[in-house]
């Protein structure tokens, strides 16, 4: 809503500038967008009379004008405008001004024509296309007649005052009007305010006999109708156009104006009915019925739903109830007799039939936050007082009332320890009685109790937290202390769950990967690949789009999308980690269990090339190095080990191993397979997929000291022969398990299956590490312990010791 | 010549022999030479048994004098001639320093979980605790007991992703806070906690709309909470993540959850308070929202509004990340550009 500052003025004895008024207002009610005043960055813009005109000798649309701009010789300037004609005031850009979007205006010739500056449309000194009067749309704008040329036009068309633009919070419907911005200004800056009385004089008939009303009170809690007759129709007078564009509303004739700056005045929509229109006498407010439709003002076609709650005459809907009116009884030129209607419509309707037809119009903005049942009246009356004194319309006698549901002022109790206890202020009596009654509100007090009463057009306020809220504001946040709470203490500490979520992002951000966050809406398809269990998917019922559309069950297929828009920007080393949950849901529930997993994708280099290194390709060792590490990290207890995994759709066949724990799969890890690589447009990538709730809940190492022998170790290298496919897990497990009491460590040091080596074998060297913590070991207990290895590694593996 | 003289002699050709020695062999050969076991010394003192008794000590004396200092000198000619040699070997192994470092693989944390960690430290300090609730959730923690029914306007502000009617994707992590609160035994002390996670909103992506983003939300609920303390709290928020020099102001706002309700703003980053095109020309951008516990949500969680009170506020780390370190595009948090990822590595 856009509150004009002059306006304010009016009625406030205010001596701010609008600035600092939109801030106070920021400060103190509600937000403000911005300030503008529409003069700002316009230079030398004056009234012109046209004096005389004549065609441009070389064109069929140009007109050659004299205009006196107040100075002691004509200008000459030539305008293209279709309407310009002789004797009218007239806006001149005069040569070096400056006109909207920063133009400068400079003397110039047009067809050969010298002309000295320009004439003006509004649009041309800043005016939106959404307020220009209809007639002057296409054309340059016609000021009074009693324009003085030479004098700057701002003051003429309102362009000095200052628009403050209020982003109203929805519980402030009050504030979508003059009146209610003024009563809160009065507290704001502890002045008094005075609104306008109406002053209504009533003539012809009374309207009863003319006009019935028969209305659902539940759906219209007050409906309130006048006769006004005999209107005469004509553009409203300048202040009251200036009112309605600098609050963006397209100045349309006085009948309509009139409803329009009442609703800025007062908060209340009306509507204003070409009552000859009617068929019949009588208007109804009800629902609507099955297979109605309604064409709206703006000439839109409406099949109306039963919820629509309209107006209707003896034949049909005649307006969509609190939204907007129906085409066939607008006013109109011909229009002698308006019905003007004021009411309230219960909201909850009217935001329902908003949204269903996409109408969301002022009238049903400030329904949908609740007017000022208090007043709906008063605007009408206010309204009517206007049509007579700027249409000359005949007032009729009294006005029907179909509903006069007036809800009873909210009556509050609060102490003022209460007030101090919240707050954390120490405000006596006096203060807090005198903020409440600055705005407006009845304040009696017994003791430290107040008992509260608040006028009905503040809507917003009905328990003693909003009272607070109203107290603190008016005191001002800037007057408040600064604590801390104090009370009993309590411990802050991490949970063991999120300190080893913690834990696995350092360790991971340690080997080299970067964290990563991606969506996790995504794509049907993707939400169903790398699947670590059985699950139906999630789906949105309203997705935006359908890369957004069903909740993931695994976090691998959004890094592959981030591999992919790197790899598309040419930034192919990439080293992502993500820790986030998937969306499991089981066959007949709604809602999906919820679990944590941790994943991560590498692709080109992780250890990138420099002049002293090569680069060298990321691999399945160099994911299942990080896996291990990782997990070593976490110190879960129990054998961590690694089985090839030759099934997963998504993964390469032969360089895939599902990851255990004690024997129970906890992830995957390996090279994506290369027709999934393809789909998501990025190069050979591995990744890893982890269950981190699993990891979270299993039981871990403690770290524990173990003494570190004084005894020199021994070492012994073997080397062997064994099938493709005895895995070095086999081995090692072989060897550990015959090694005896002294072997401490065995670590694979060559792998080598290249030519030397028979087909369909390959060759392994280990080194065998022995230690005595007790004493130094003897060469003989080392050689019998090794050659026993030797032999069951022949015996039980087949292998050929080299 | 007496054997006084004789050692005086020794001791002087002797050092000068020292100086002479070019190289390590040399000054062994000296050494030999000269306090060996053949030596000149050696050959001189046997001559001491022709001395008095009484004159026998003191050139005894003398001669190990003279002895003392050769070694001495022996032993810095050979440390000089030592640092010679490794002087210039090190001199041939001068490296240019200025060569890049061997890379080493290194990963950075989001700079969106830098933000979370460093709010959760903040206040966990405090005596907070964190807590983390479902990404999807039910309609009646998301909005009903947050005071927002069905049909409540402002549900419009919140434009929501349902799965179900009654099911959704959480817009806020304040559900956690109606999940916490109905557990909590106030018997046990006050409940001061936050949730920070992923929140979800139905809009469509541009440089400052996400239909995914973050937010921590906290709450501290007891007997005696002020506004005030909210205040305090916010200033702590702010100086914490932003800087000392940062302030913070309060505006009246409108959230269903609290009342009374406000929106905290810090000084702009662009221009310290001055104003300019970011800040509107009002020296101050809009952080956060907050406000005191309404009774409503407290009556809802089971918890007496009559005895306990508190303030609730939720901050969104995404708009903290693009305001503090400038950047242009929420999305940029999402899409995980390596070149974005890895520019936030001011650790502490
Ligand atoms: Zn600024």
């Amino acid at each position: 809503m856009k509150i004009s500052y002059n306006w304010i003025k009016e009625y406030l004895d205010l001596n701010v500038s609008p600035a600092d008024l939109a801030e106070k207002i920021e400060r103190t009610s509600v937000e403000v967008d911005d300030v503008v005043k529409p003069s700002d960055g316009l230079k030398k813009i004056v009234v012109g009379h046209v004096l005389s005109i004549e065609m441009h000798p070389d064109s069929d649309h140009l007109h050659i004008c004299q205009v006196d701009v107040g100075e002691d010789e004509p200008l000459q300037i030539v305008c293209g405008a279709p309407n310009i004609d002789k004797g009218q005031r007239v806006i001149v850009a005069l040569p070096g001004s400056r006109i909207a979007g920063n133009v400068k205006i400079k003397k110039s010739k047009m067809r050969g024509v010298p002309s000295a500056g320009m004439i003006c449309a509004l649009q041309e000194i800043g005016f939106s296309d959404d307020v220009v009067p209809k007639e002057y749309a296409d054309g340059i704008y016609v000021l009074p007649a009693d324009a003085t040329p030479g004098d700057d036009v701002y003051d003429y068309l309102g362009m000095n005052d200052s628009l403050i633009d209020l982003d109203v919070t929805p519980n402030r419907g009050d504030m979508l009007s003059l009146n209610g911005t003024l009563h809160d200004l009065a507290a704001i800056y502890d002045r008094p305010v005075t609104l306008d009385q109406v002053d209504l004089k009533e003539a012809g008939h009374a309207i009863e006999g003319q006009l019935a009303v028969h209305v659902d009170a539940d759906l219209a809690p007050q409906y309130r109708m006048r006769l006004v007759k005999q209107v005469k129709l004509a553009p409203s007078p300048m202040w009251l156009q200036v009112r309605l564009w600098n609050a963006g509303y397209r100045p349309i004739n006085n009948v309509v104006d009139i409803t329009n700056y009442i609703m800025l005045k007062y908060g209340q929509p009306l509507h204003a009915f070409d009552y000859d229109k009617f068929a019949g006498q009588d208007v109804y407010v009800r629902t609507a019925k099955a297979g109605e439709k309604l064409t709206t003002l703006d000439e839109g076609e409406h099949d109306l739903d039963p919820q629509d709650i309209v107006i209707a005459d003896d034949k049909a809907p005649i307006a969509l109830a609190g939204v907007m009116g129906g085409l066939s009884t607008a006013i109109s030129d011909e229009t002698v007799t308006v019905a003007i209607e004021s009411a309230v419509f219960e909201h909850d309707h009217i935001r329902k039939a908003a949204q269903r037809h996409h109408l969301h119009t002022d009238a049903s903005q400030r329904f949908e936050r609740g007017v000022n049942q208090a007043g709906v009246q008063e605007a009408l009356d206010a309204a009517a007082q206007m049509m007579n004194e700027l249409a000359a319309g005949e007032v009729q006698l009294g006005s029907v009332v179909g509903s006069a549901n007036i809800p009873d002022p909210a009556v509050i109790t609060i102490t003022l320890g209460h007030i101090n206890a919240v707050l954390g202020t120490d405000l006596d009596l006096t203060k807090v009685t005198h903020i409440l009654e600055s705005l407006g509100f009845d304040v009696a007090s017994e003791g430290e109790t107040l008992t509260v009463t608040v006028p009905v057009r503040r809507n917003d306020i009905h328990i003693p937290a909003d009272l607070l809220e109203e107290i603190s504001r008016i005191y001002g946040y800037d007057e408040l202390p600064t604590t801390l709470p104090t009370g009993r203490m309590t411990m802050g500490t991490l949970t063991s769950a999120q300190k080893l979520m913690r834990a696995t992002r350092h360790s991971l951000e340690g080997l080299g990967l970067n964290q990563a966050i991606s969506y996790a809406l995504t794509t049907e398809d993707k939400a169903k690949m790398f699947l670590m269990q059985d699950s139906e998917t999630t789906q949105l019922a309203w997705p935006m789009s359908v890369d957004h559309a069903v909740l993931r069950m695994n976090v691998v297929t959004g890094l592959l999308d981030d591999i992919a828009y790197n790899s598309a920007r040419k930034v192919k080393d990439v080293a992502l980690y993500e820790q986030g949950r998937v969306f499991y849901r089981e066959d007949g529930t709604d809602r999906p269990n919820e679990q944590e997993h941790i994943a991560g994708a590498i692709t080109g280099t992780l250890m990138p090339a420099g002049w002293n290194q090569p680069a060298q390709e990321v691999d399945f060792y160099q994911i299942k190095g990080i896996v291990e590490a990782y997990l070593k990290d976490m110190a879960v207890n129990g054998d961590v080990t690694y089985e090839a995994n030759t099934d997963m759709p998504e993964m390469h066949p032969g360089r895939t191993a599902d990851i255990l724990v004690h024997g129970h799969r906890i992830g995957f890890m390996g090279q994506v397979h290369p027709t999934i690589a393809k789909q998501f447009k990025i190069g050979a990538t591995y990744v890893f997929e982890l269950n981190l709730q699993a990891i979270i809940d299993m039981p871990k190492q403690e770290n524990q000291y173990d003494v570190i022998s004084r005894y020199p170790a021994i070492t012994r290298d073997i080397a062997m022969l064994v099938a493709d496919d005895v895995t070095n897990e086999q081995i090692v497990a072989l060897i550990e398990k015959r090694g005896g009491a002294f072997l401490q460590s065995v670590k694979l040091f060559d792998v080598y299956d290249g030519v030397k080596v028979p087909k369909g074998k390959k060759s392994l060297a280990y080194t065998l590490t022995y230690q005595d913590k007790n004493e130094t070991l003897v060469d003989d207990a080392v050689t019998q312990a090794f050659e026993k290895v030797e032999k069951r590694l022949q015996d039980d593996l087949g292998a050929e010791i080299r | 010549m007496s054997l006084k003289d004789k050692l005086s002699e020794l001791h002087q050709r002797g050092l000068a022999e020292i100086q002479k020695s070019s190289d390590l062999k040399d000054v062994n050969q000296v050494r030999v030479s000269l306090l060996g076991k053949k030596g000149p010394i050696t050959e001189v003192l046997r001559g001491m048994r022709d001395l008095d008794a009484e004159e026998r000590p003191k050139v005894g004396a003398f001669a190990n004098e003279i002895r003392d200092d050769l070694t001495a000198a022996l032993t810095k000619r050979r440390e000089e001639l030592e640092n010679a040699v490794l002087n210039a070997r090190l001199a041939n192994e001068k490296i240019d320093v200025t060569l890049p470092g061997t890379p080493v693989a290194k990963g950075e944390p989001h700079v969106i979980q830098q933000i979370i960690d460093q709010i959760e430290d903040l206040f966990l300090g405090m005596g907070y605790q964190v807590l983390s609730g479902p990404e999807v959730e039910e309609d009646k923690y998301n909005f009903e007991m947050m005071n927002l029914p069905k049909n409540h306007p402002a549900r419009d502000m919140q434009d929501t992703f349902y799965i179900t009617k009654e099911i959704l994707m959480r817009t806020q992590t304040s559900p956690m806070q109606a999940r916490t609160l109905e557990k909590h035994d106030f018997s046990q002390g006050p409940l001061k906690m936050i949730s920070p996670g992923v929140v979800y909103r139905r809009d469509t992506d541009d440089p400052t709309h996400s239909h995914q983003f973050h937010q921590v939300e906290g709450l501290v609920i007891d007997k005696h909470v002020t506004m005030a303390d909210l205040k305090g709290t916010l200033q702590v928020l702010a100086h914490e993540l932003f800087g000392d020099k940062f302030d913070v102001r309060l505006r009246p706002s409108y959230f269903p959850f609290t009342e009374p309700s406000v929106e905290a703003d810090i000084t702009c980053f662009n221009c310290g308070g001055k104003g300019c095109g970011v800040c509107k020309n009002t020296g101050w951008i809009e952080v956060l929202g907050a406000g005191m516990v309404h009774p409503n949500v407290l009556k809802m969680a089971g918890v007496d509004p009559d005895v306990y009170g508190g303030f609730a506020f939720g901050v969104g780390p995404d708009r903290f990340a693009m305001l503090k370190y400038g950047v242009d595009d929420i999305r940029n948090f999402y899409l995980n550009d390596v070149r974005f990822l890895t520019q936030f590595t001011k650790k502490g």
